[in-house]
């Protein structure tokens, strides 16, 4: 009972006052803050903003635990924008990129904050759940946005699930440059049948992630169709993924050929790691979340020896765009882009290139931009093609959703490689 | 077979929880405060070792000793600026003082060290234990884990009843104003105390990193809640409690998830832990306090 | 504590009521001149709902002494009863807005107050750091089992299974609850009318808790609760009562938190959630009404207003908490507050009465 006993603080008239003088401090510079926001807040961008410089707006996780995908974002936009801004053509960009913690509320926040910066256009958000959230919020102030990566089909909504229920109405300015999860666990299924690669299946999914239990749900409903058995079902949450141990044994108790994992590459990391620490060697197949396995500072690529994945984007691609790509990631950031920077990257390009088929210009409300831009994605005459679309054109569907096919890799001498070659 | 690869894997976790929990009931059982910043002390010693290793080429065991420096130091300068001025404070603000610094050590982390994971490979590069004709295999790491943990348990053991600084502690644990009164430089121990628990922290952090190999900010926080619940459920204070609360929270989180189903693990390990606690209200080996009016 | 023309408590009453009716005032003024920006004004509601949190969980730690670490829980509780009744309530035809969300929020309270109550009972058989650890328990838990909750809702009524969204055994309906998606597609019916409305009820619900006779056993079991049972006072009772009233007040401001954003998860009502509330009570101090509004309006701005300075901005809301928490106690400060004050003092030697200290 030690903690509570003692309540009757001597220095609290003081701390009283140095709270309220600190309140005072944050009171007054809300003020300021309105102040100088108000000047340059409303409908009137113009006289910020050169005539021809888009506001782009950014908002993804740049601390807190899914940082790593917020930054990728970010830093992967930012390429494209200075590549853009350095050719110097009609379309010019300014980006402001800001931090959601990985949270919805935090999100809604980043964006009014955007708002009040004058954003025309939106680019994220990184995560799927704040990108829910904040998909209703640019739904109804009709404000465009494509999302890099906020793969649940809440964020676009309007998509029933096998049974016909519906969750969430159609946002119809909100479109995706990622698959859609239940996409990805469809597309995961098929290729696994027709590639032959295991019929006894394991799945080890986050059930605390929007994101995992989606890819989970649908590859499960489309399994069977492709004759897949499913022994083994078990899940962790972000709570305990550190010791797996028992996820593995059951699948090697199952008997499973292949284990599946529909997850991020930071707990596949730990699984491999302890799969090979028991002597436990399956074919591993995993998703576009599996990508960065291979830069984890410090992880022996041996481990991921022969896992398979499907995935949009592969850093170590040949074709001289996602090279040039990657050498500039690196020369800035140090790192190798993940899937997320080069998805962030083409969201850029496709932006660009859909302002320019809608030609609308930098001086016009954000809500005709909006529609007009809209209009373009879903004409069926608007064509992207980039770092994460496998070199084909891709399109949008007035769903919302991209038409691209993953490719299916496998990880050998510690690169990737085309798996049916 | 499979229960009892499942016994040495919870064994093996709850060690783990063990060192972590010894390290909070030390500070707590002295200082009277819940030292929440703890987990992102370990998160910080891990990044130590890591980083010696790795970009300075040191010995692994170089590396340890390093983050046991490291670490010690970090505890100490924290108990300084940010724990002493509030001796006298009611503890739920230092319980505050000590999320505001784990929140910092956090943010820290990842301005320094970027949000990406680093992988903590081959610290402990020795073979496996295979018994039963490989029927069980007992991960060097673990049989490590454990034997560290068996180690650091009785060594605090000895330390706070034999060694006069030892009795210093216990006595500041008593009665701090006696305590002072009898000649006990109270500060000084309270700050000893830090810097053995932060010492703890940086060890558990590299035993962790080494079984679990993934390091990122947030690598403390879930271990140093999970640790802070075994030391509440060993009986928080006591040392050999924080030992066999960590010890009981692994095996039942493994057996749970084993048995029971992965889905619902954490529910389960939290009631079976609140059941503990209902029918022990002072914790397994905790001593019930009679409240004198 | 000498009686002016009020007595410390009435005068701390009416300023509590005060501050948030000036505040209201001022906001809605402010914003009809154009001066909130988008950033603020986004945040009224959460602010509101963050202001009820805090001051439920006052009840909890600073009237009734218990340290509670799960008061996040309680709050998810509230916000999917909440979002699980409105969603019923919009198949059964109900459109007006007001309408759906009182009677949201007054299930959502009862929900989280009965699972409040329930807790409760085992919880307060123990003490301190015990009790401490497992109201942390029970909001793992009740995080834990939302996380495979799955409900739904169609012409033939409500669904619930503990699988997965298609054993719901529904075509054609709407999807409430959908696991770790949590609740998607809620209407937005929060406003910060509403919330400032929920803010007073709270208050009032606490204050006149705290000053009735039933208040007054709360505050006695928590300053000695051998002396307390000694003349004769319930103490499990007492302590079971706020407890209960906090939670259910803690559902009631979930719901409003719920219905300002088209989505929630499970797993956003953490454990971090839950300190949060603890912080924005121990920085407007134990017991201390008011305190706990400004605080908690003060703490949720605040990460907002550091966004200039992006990558530092958690950085500095750390070392901010802990400034606030440790400069009061540091000799410096009180030496030269002392010294200010005494020279105010001589100045004007009336202002030296204020009391109301600590209680309320």
């Amino acid at each position: 009972m030690s903690s509570l006993n003692g309540m009757s603080f001597n220095p609290a008239m003081n701390r009283r006052g140095f709270i309220a003088g600190v309140a005072g401090l944050g009171a007054m510079s809300i003020l300021a803050g309105c102040n100088s926001e108000s000047s340059g807040t409303p409908a009137g961008s113009g006289e910020a903003t050169s005539a021809a410089t888009f506001k782009i707006g950014g908002i993804g996780p740049t601390t807190g635990s899914a940082a790593i995908y917020g930054n990728a974002c970010k830093n992967g936009a930012q390429i494209a924008i200075d590549e853009i801004n350095a050719e110097g053509g009609d379309v010019q960009f300014e980006m402001n990129f800001q931090d959601d913690e990985n949270d919805a509320e935090r999100s809604v926040n980043a964006y009014n904050n955007l708002k009040d910066w004058g954003m025309q256009i939106l680019m994220g958000t990184t995560t799927s759940t704040p990108c829910v959230a904040v998909s209703s919020e640019t739904n109804a102030d009709n404000l465009f946005q494509l999302t890099p990566s906020g793969s649940s089909t809440d964020v676009i909504g309007g998509q029933p699930d096998a049974d016909g229920n519906v969750a969430e109405p159609r946002k119809e300015n909100v479109f995706q440059m990622c698959f859609t999860d239940p996409n990805q666990g469809a597309a995961s299924a098929q290729y696994i049948s027709e590639q032959g690669l295991g019929t006894k299946i394991a799945i080890i999914y986050n059930n605390a992630d929007t994101y995992s239990t989606g890819i989970y749900q649908s590859f499960k409903s489309e399994a069977e169709e492709y004759g897949l058995e499913i022994v083994s079902e078990t899940t962790f949450t972000d709570d305990s993924a550190t010791d797996f141990s028992v996820q593995l044994n059951d699948a090697k108790n199952a008997g499973a050929d292949l284990v599946f994992l529909p997850i991020y590459y930071t707990p596949i990391s730990l699984i491999l790691a302890q799969a090979n620490q028991m002597g436990y060697a399956p074919k591993w197949f995993g998703v576009d979340g599996m990508d960065g396995l291979l830069t984890v500072e410090g992880f022996d690529t041996q481990l991921a020896e022969g896992c398979m994945l499907l995935t949009p984007f592969v850093a170590t691609a040949e074709d001289e765009a996602t090279q040039a790509f990657v050498q500039k990631y690196e020369e800035d950031y140090g790192e190798t882009p993940n899937q997320f920077a080069a998805d962030s990257y083409d969201c850029i390009y496709a932006i660009k290139q859909a302002i320019e088929q809608a030609e609308v210009t930098a001086d016009m409300d954000f809500s005709e931009i909006c529609d007009a831009l809209v209009e373009v994605f879903t004409s069926g005459d608007f064509s992207y093609t980039g770092l994460t679309t496998g070199g084909e054109a891709a399109t949008w569907s007035d769903t919302g959703e991209i038409s691209k096919q993953p490719m299916g890799m496998v990880i050998q001498d510690g690169v990737y490689m085309p798996l049916d070659a | 077979m499979e229960a009892l690869t499942n016994f040495i894997n919870g064994l093996s976790l709850g060690s783990v929880y063990a060192i972590i929990a010894l390290g909070y009931t030390m500070v707590y059982g002295i200082a009277k405060m819940l030292n929440f910043a703890h987990g992102d002390v370990i998160m910080v010693g891990a990044y130590i070792c890591f980083c010696s290793v790795s970009y300075l080429g040191l010995h692994p065991l170089l590396g340890v000793l390093l983050s046991i420096v490291g670490c010690t130091v970090l505890g100490m300068v924290v108990e300084r600026l940010a724990y002493k001025p509030l001796r006298n404070a009611p503890s739920l603000n230092v319980l505050i003082t000590a999320i505001g610094v784990s929140y910092f050590l956090q943010n820290a982390a990842l301005l320094i060290m970027g949000s990406d994971p680093k992988s903590f490979s081959s610290i402990i590069s020795l073979p496996a234990l295979n018994l039963f004709d490989g029927a069980l295999t007992i991960s060097a790491t673990a049989v490590l884990t454990i034997v560290a943990c068996v180690i650091i348990m009785v060594a605090l053991v000895m330390f706070t009843t034999k060694t006069k600084m030892g009795k210093a502690m216990r006595a500041c644990s008593e009665d701090r104003d006696a305590a002072q009164l009898m000649g006990i430089n109270v500060n000084g121990t309270i700050s000893m105390v830090f810097a053995i628990g932060s010492g703890l922290a940086a060890i558990a952090g590299v035993l962790m990193c080494a079984a679990y190999p993934t390091l990122m900010p947030t690598t403390g926080s879930m271990p140093g809640i999970k640790a802070f619940t075994a030391a509440v459920l060993g009986g928080i204070g006591s040392i050999p409690g924080a030992a066999l609360g960590g010890v009981l929270l692994g095996v039942i989180e493994i057996f749970a998830r084993a048995y029971i189903g992965t889905q619902l693990a954490d529910a389960v390990v939290f009631a079976v832990l609140i059941v503990m606690l209902l029918i022990r209200p002072a914790g397994l080996l905790g001593k019930p306090v009679n409240e004198k009016v | 504590m000498g009686i002016k023309v009020l007595s410390p408590q009435a005068r701390s009453t009416v300023f509590t009521y005060a501050i948030v009716v000036v505040a209201f005032v001022a906001v809605t003024v402010l914003d009809g001149m154009g001066f909130i920006s988008h950033s603020l004004s986004g945040q009224l509601v959460p602010i509101c709902a963050y202001v009820c949190l805090a001051v439920s969980l006052n009840l909890v730690v600073g009237v009734s002494g218990e340290l509670s670490l799960g008061h996040a829980g309680f709050m998810s509780v509230g916000a999917f009863t909440g979002v699980v009744v409105a969603g019923c309530l919009t198949q059964a035809g109900i459109e007006s807005e007001l309408l759906l969300f009182v009677i949201s929020a007054v299930v959502g309270a009862l929900a989280a107050g009965i699972i409040g109550f329930l807790v409760g009972i085992p919880v307060m058989r123990l003490r301190g750091d015990y009790l401490a650890i497992v109201t942390l328990a029970f909001g793992e838990i009740i995080k834990n089992l939302l996380n495979n909750f799955y409900v739904g809702v169609d012409a033939a009524g409500l669904h619930f299974s503990m699988k997965d969204s298609s054993s719901l055994g529904m075509t054609q309906g709407t999807i409430l609850i959908n696991g770790p998606k949590g609740a998607v597609g809620i209407d937005k019916i929060s406003t910060f009318v509403i919330g400032v409305v929920l803010v007073l009820i709270t208050v009032a619900v606490v204050l006149n808790l705290m000053h009735s006779r039933d208040g007054r056993a709360i505050m006695a079991v928590r300053d000695n609760r051998i002396a307390a049972e000694s003349v004769g006072i319930n103490v499990t009772k007492y302590r079971l009562m706020a407890f209960t009233v906090a939670s259910a007040l803690a559902g009631a401001a979930g719901v409003l938190y719920a219905m300002n954003y088209s989505t929630i998860t499970p797993s956003q009502f953490d454990f971090n959630q839950s300190i949060l509330i603890l912080v924005y009570v121990v920085l407007g101090g134990m017991g201390n009404i008011w305190g706990s509004i400004i605080s908690a309006a003060f703490l949720t701005v605040l990460p907002e207003l550091l966004r200039p300075i992006n990558d530092y901005r958690m950085l500095l809301y750390a070392v901010v908490l802990i400034l606030v928490m440790v400069v009061p106690h540091l000799k410096i400060y009180q030496r030269v507050t002392e010294a200010v004050r005494s020279r105010l003092a001589h100045k004007k030697p009336a202002v030296a009465t204020e009391g109301g200290e600590g209680d309320e």
